[in-house]
């Protein structure tokens, strides 16, 4: 193996094959992530609530999703769908339904520790001033979890960002493919491959860095 | 106003209220006492619906708390509820937990919402610290934030839950003084509390508790002055030794 030679990495290798996996990985992450944060709100909700029939689905869906790599929802439901709806959806859709019907079970359990982590007596404070439960949720438990639980959130995120390569399983077009793509077309794969590493690596350790930046000042707040 | 009878209350199998029954008129400061564990913060925390209740009833104004269908978030918003541990909103500004159930609960302008915390914030003696966060206050200070949002509801009584217990010694009469002032200008009152003095001064009556009993109710001069039961005397005599 000779030395490496980037001088394939050019701005229409750029625009040609890498952008538009790089915009789908971040579309996907940012779709999943807030997607995932108000269903794994709701489920923390629904498990928190003392209702066995809220209870008992909430906890067997996070349960069951936890209990599963996610390669395989990923094919499942790729595969599954053209059953049930009669017709394909694309590995782009697909994926962005997986990915959040995944992560807001992880995300869920972030949620539910954040809103336990809030004392009881706020929410008995609300109560007592005559705000709904709904209010109190809304207005001061929900606002304070959050807040709580931004580094984690983050942090899930993080590893969210690093899971959403693996599209590569149905086909997806995404940052990996398109580094792959093109290492492949010009011969260069251990190149390309590299590239793609170093762009993960960059934006992860960015989001790590913010994920400090943050826990510092809302430590302030508190 | 307020009328609690026959008020029993269990954990599993653990009894926490033992047929309590007693009664607050209009204007009337009511102090319950008691040791630790007889059950008096359950009992005031029943009378706002915090806390529900198995036997017996409570009647507020003409509203029964337990009953199936009563509003009880209506009901709440007009009982002022101060707790021990003060239980301001930690992510809201000082205005902010004025206003919040004034703008939510009672569908107040912003701005009216605003005077009305401004002008119980002076009354408190805190106008001074709209603009700050609870953690940047005092613990003396946050109880009297925590009076003012309760008042800032205009309630027809205020609960008070161990106002004092949580607040360091030199704190503690700052609180007490509010509170006085308030029982003086006829706001009616049920208060938990160890703070004697307090009750001496402003209330019209005390109970004694123990065991999830009430054990005395008595007027404030009898309490003091001829407590019945064994176990008042016993309990008067240890916290009013120092």
């Amino acid at each position: 193996m000779g030395a490496l030679d980037l001088s394939f990495f050019t701005w229409d290798l750029v625009t040609g094959y890498l952008l538009k996996g790089f915009v789908f990985s971040i579309y996907l992450t940012l779709i999943a992530m807030s997607g995932g944060i108000l269903f794994g709100t709701v489920l923390a909700l629904m498990r928190l609530s003392g209702r066995r029939w809220l209870v008992y689905p909430a906890a067997g869906y996070v349960n069951t999703m936890r209990s599963i790599p996610l390669v395989m929802v990923i094919l499942w439901f790729f595969l599954l769908i053209p059953f049930v709806i009669g017709r394909p959806l694309g590995a782009e859709w697909s994926a962005v339904i997986t990915f959040t019907a995944f992560e807001c079970a992880f995300y869920s359990e972030i949620m539910r520790a954040g809103i336990q982590s809030v004392a009881l007596g706020q929410a008995a404070a609300g109560s007592a001033l005559g705000l709904t439960y709904g209010q109190t949720m809304r207005l001061i438990v929900l606002p304070q979890a959050f807040r709580n639980m931004l580094p984690v959130l983050l942090t899930q995120t993080i590893v969210l960002v690093q899971d959403t390569s693996l599209v590569y399983a149905i086909g997806a077009y995404d940052l990996l493919k398109g580094f792959e793509t093109a290492g492949k077309n010009f011969n260069r794969p251990v190149e390309a491959y590299l590239a793609a590493a170093l762009l993960y690596f960059v934006i992860c350790y960015a989001l790590s860095y913010s994920v400090k930046r943050l826990h510092t000042r809302i430590a302030v707040v508190r | 106003m307020i009328e609690i009878s026959n008020v029993s209350k269990w954990y599993g199998s653990f009894r926490v209220l033992h047929d309590c029954t007693t009664r607050i008129e209009k204007g009337e400061v009511l102090v319950v006492c008691g040791p630790s564990g007889s059950g008096k913060s359950t009992l005031i925390k029943c009378v706002n619906g915090l806390e529900p209740y198995q036997q017996g009833g409570i009647v507020v104004e003409g509203i029964s708390v337990g009953a199936i269908g009563t509003d009880l978030p209506k009901l709440r918003s007009r009982l002022g509820m101060v707790f021990q541990n003060f239980e301001l909103f930690p992510h809201l500004s000082v205005m902010e937990n004025l206003t919040l159930a004034q703008v939510k609960v009672l569908g107040r302008a912003p701005a009216e919402a605003r005077d009305k915390g401004l002008k119980l914030l002076e009354r408190v003696g805190l106008k001074e610290q709209a603009a700050k966060y609870p953690a940047q206050l005092s613990g003396g200070q946050q109880q009297r934030v925590a009076i003012a949002r309760a008042l800032a509801m205009d309630p027809i009584a205020m609960l008070f839950d161990e106002p004092t217990s949580a607040l360091d010694p030199e704190m503690i009469n700052e609180v007490l003084d509010v509170m006085v002032r308030l029982a003086k200008e006829g706001m009616t009152m049920m208060v938990v509390t160890h703070e004697m003095g307090f009750a001496r001064k402003v209330a019209n009556r005390v109970i004694f508790m123990d065991g999830g009993e009430i054990i005395e109710d008595a007027p404030t001069e009898d309490f003091f002055g001829k407590p019945r039961s064994e176990r008042a005397v016993q309990f008067l005599s240890k916290i009013l030794r120092h």
